[in-house]
């Protein structure tokens, strides 16, 4: 497989692009491997390279029911940023966000990773002190935050309506200038490329209906193509992952809902970065093509079926076109649900499991995408190494027991 | 949108409707006997269920009051709907109160 280089583009408009190679293999299962990853989404690749890359892992399978990047990696709204409140989360995704930053490099792919900005919006006094505290908790962690008042709001989107006649008028914000929005799909193929290349197996339409274990401990996984055996299985399926810990004889403290988001036509730039309001509940970015990409919060009921309600989608309409007045007349193309894992703190569980050599990776809900890198990172050393990386050694199932819970609704309760 | 059949009310559609979990879950009768590890259970652990589940409405843009329903996960069709202290249909089938 060739790298992709300026090079490589003159030689292949020589054949008029007919002759690039495959991206990746599509190898049949072995009967054995030293690591499996359950989940060919972003999470579970990108756990997959680093595994091979920092970690020598051995011979690595990925295992994917459907196709690669079919599940939430390629249904989300691609926002990237790292402006969390408490310790423990800022610096997950701001490990993820640096990594974001080369990842374009690392993978020999265009993951076309934009820093165009993120603005967290607030409507009320409290929303005002939360994020005055949440801009002051980020700098303590060398993560870049701003304050902006709604004249520096109009001044770098003119089209917003920040008049102060509204019902919930736009008194500030937050704006986090590192933060931004990279290209789902890319995001994907680039670690499934990059992986390959390092000889790991992706193994799509496999479906994992079974895990097997002996004396509490994991011995591999039963699929739709046979037994693969494993002495590490990690599992990282998101909205399907108390499926896997049910197969497993555990419970989660997830709940997986609906999450619904929306393109517009393409329409001529008029929105440079990215608007979050959690009060009028709402977000917003222009993608490259000119879409309007919107999303909201989750539909309140529990579900697999990737699909929600259609007043779930009314309110956030609502609050978008409260916010920019002009958009009312924009039709919109696609519209689409993912299922997200929610646990109760709104933080993600990376941790090992009461299963010796089964990880899982879990409980992203609404806003996983933008730690893809940072997950893997931390998650490939925590199953080379069984033990925690220092940075998602808080995130265990366990916390949920010991009460050390990390409460992130106010950095993550509604805006990803 | 869904429409929900509220056991009071009839049939409306989802927009009036709010809601509330997954149902049948206790209370513990003694809350101090209780370890961290159960009280987690309590708190946070849910079945999560991929099929028939059994949860929690409330009519809250109508009547206000709660009731249970049986509702398939992955086609969000509602197989029933009955009051808190009714048994509730289908008492054998997946899904039912353990």
């Amino acid at each position: 497989m060739s790298r992709y280089s300026i090079f490589s583009l003159a030689r292949n408009a020589l054949s008029y692009h007919e002759n690039w190679g495959r991206a990746w293999r599509s190898p049949a299962p072995s009967r054995e491997y030293d690591v499996v990853i359950v989940g060919a989404g972003g999470h579970g690749l990108a756990t997959a390279y680093y595994l091979a890359r920092e970690h020598n892992a051995g011979r690595i399978a990925v295992l994917e029911k459907g196709w690669l990047g079919g599940g939430n990696t390629g249904r989300n709204t691609t926002i990237v940023r790292s402006n969390y409140l408490w310790d423990e989360a800022a610096l997950l995704y701001e490990k993820s966000l640096k990594l974001w930053e080369g990842l374009s490099q690392d993978l020999n792919y265009n993951v076309m990773f934009s820093q165009r900005g993120v603005m967290n919006l607030g409507h009320n006094l409290q929303d005002l002190r939360d994020i005055y505290r949440r801009c002051s908790a980020n700098r303590l962690n060398g993560i870049d935050a701003e304050f902006l008042t709604p004249e520096d709001i109009k001044r770098k989107v003119p089209i917003m309506d920040t008049s102060p006649h509204t019902r919930y008028p736009v008194l500030g914000a937050s704006f986090q200038p590192r933060g931004g929005v990279a290209r789902h799909d890319a995001v994907a193929w680039g670690f499934a490329r990059a992986a390959d290349r390092l000889g790991v197996d992706i193994i799509q339409n496999c479906e994992v209906t079974g895990i097997l274990r002996e004396a509490g401990r994991v011995k591999g996984v039963q699929t739709s193509r046979g037994t693969i055996l494993a002495p590490k299985v990690g599992v990282v399926v998101a909205g399907h992952c108390g499926v896997l810990a049910e197969m497993a004889g555990f419970r989660l403290p997830v709940e997986s809902h609906p999450l619904q988001a929306f393109v517009s036509e393409p329409i001529k730039p008029v929105l440079h970065t990215v608007i979050m309001s959690n009060a009028v509940h709402g977000y917003v970015s222009q993608s490259d093509k000119g879409e309007l990409v919107i999303g909201a919060g989750i539909d309140s009921y529990t579900g697999y079926g990737q699909r929600g309600s259609f007043n779930t989608i009314e309110g956030n309409v609502a609050a978008i076109v409260a916010l920019f007045p002009m958009f009312s007349r924009v039709r919109m193309m696609r519209q689409w649900g993912g299922i997200v894992d929610t646990c109760p703190d709104a933080c993600p569980i990376i941790s090992k499991t009461p299963v010796e050599g089964l990880y899982f990776n879990c409980g992203w809900g609404t806003g996983g995408f933008k730690a893809t890198p940072g997950s893997g990172w931390v998650f490939a050393h925590t199953i080379a190494r069984d033990e925690p990386h220092a940075l998602n050694a808080a995130f265990t199932i366990d916390r949920f027991h010991t009460g050390a819970l990390i409460d992130e609704h106010g950095a993550a309760g509604v805006a990803h | 949108m869904l429409k929900i059949k509220c056991p009071w009310c009839g049939e409306r559609d989802q927009s009036e409707f709010s809601y509330g979990g997954e149902a049948h879950i206790v209370r513990p009768a003694e809350p101090d006997e209780l370890g961290d590890e159960q009280w987690g259970d309590y708190l946070f652990f849910r079945t999560n269920t991929k099929g028939l589940h059994r949860e929690q409405w409330v009519h809250s843009g109508g009547c206000r009051r709660w009731f249970n329903a049986v509702r398939d996960t992955v086609s969000y069709r509602f197989h029933g709907v009955y009051r808190h202290g009714e048994e509730g249909p289908g008492k054998d089938e997946p899904g039912s109160p353990s």
